[in-house]
């Protein structure tokens, strides 16, 4: 494991298959699975001082580009992964529901620093404490803000959890009782 | 059948030429097709109420999105249309127009003929008037 790599490519690693010359076969879970972690496109709902720190992940130093999240996206319709980042206040807990319910299926949700995941220093009448309250989310990066090194982090669980998707998780029953006790269809 | 072979720049060959545009034609139109039907019958979907209602950053949609627009710009674009199509009929006279001879040019001119009164009709109606 600890092996010094003497070429400079960096390149993703293929998944265990089958692999005799001129072929190479694995699962389709594993094909898609890859294809998927790698081009993962954010939706960054960002809202307060989280998203600040978000801007400098995607700038040239942090560059959030090279792990395939190149191309943001402001529609839900065409992305993957809901970033919230920011304090979300209870006015605006019933549109990031609505986001979140018209984003296309497989979608993931990465809570980004304190006040996302559980309301943060602000324990107030008008805060929502967490957004786990409302939606379901795969990834908690704490922080007041995280360092982009730590949303990086974040990002890197998701591809674990991105690349180790079944196919059929969207229809399975499990996912359709957490989703019925969040209240969506 | 003699052909003669000066200043025509089409040599009229037999119609088994045309095959291979008719086949690039039909894969071009199937591989949309067989696209479209496999994502739809092979790909996953959930289908859910709230997903499919119209984007309006996470809040209720209100109204219709059909906005009131001016008609004279679908005016002119229709007239535009008819008249140009009146114009490509025009081009097979163009290169034929020696053998019609006098008679094509009458049945032209009939042709056109029919188009001026519908034109008078256009003008007459106030159609092309931009306020």
């Amino acid at each position: 494991m600890s092996e010094v790599i003497t070429e400079k490519a960096t390149i993703v690693e293929a998944p265990a298959g089958y692999q005799q010359p001129g072929f190479f076969a694995t699962s389709l879970d594993k094909a898609v699975g890859l294809a998927r972690k790698n081009s993962i496109w954010p939706l960054p709902f960002a809202t307060s001082c989280c998203g600040i720190e978000f801007m400098a992940l995607m700038a040239s130093h942090y560059d959030l580009g090279r792990f395939g999240a190149e191309r943001l996206s402001f529609s839900p319709r065409q992305a993957d992964l809901l970033m919230v980042m920011g304090t979300i206040a209870k006015k605006m807990a019933p549109v990031l529901r609505q986001v979140y319910q018209q984003m296309a299926e497989p979608r993931w949700v990465l809570s980004m620093g304190a006040c996302a995941s559980s309301g943060g220093i602000f324990d107030t009448y008008s805060v929502l404490q967490g957004i786990d309250r409302v939606i379901p989310v795969d990834v908690y990066v704490p922080g007041c803000p995280p360092r982009p090194e730590q949303v990086i982090d974040g990002i890197m669980q998701i591809q674990k959890l991105v690349g180790s998707e079944s196919l059929r998780r969207r229809h399975s029953p499990e996912y359709k009782e957490m989703m019925k006790k969040y209240g969506f269809e | 059948m003699f052909v003669s072979n000066q200043n025509y720049f089409f040599m009229h060959n037999n119609i088994l030429d045309f095959i291979p545009i008719v086949i690039t034609l039909a894969v071009a139109a199937g591989f949309v097709v067989l696209v479209m039907l496999v994502t739809h019958w092979l790909g996953p979907n959930r289908k859910t109420h709230v997903k499919g209602e119209s984007f309006e950053c996470g809040i209720e949609q209100k109204g219709n999105a059909r906005i009131p627009f001016s008609i004279k710009y679908f005016l002119v674009a229709i007239l535009f249309v008819l008249f140009d199509v009146e114009v490509i009929f025009m081009y097979p006279w163009a290169v034929n127009f020696k053998e019609l001879g006098m008679l094509g040019f009458m049945e032209m001119g009939l042709f056109i003929a029919f188009f001026l009164v519908g034109f008078y009709y256009i003008m007459k109606k106030g159609a092309l008037k931009w306020e």
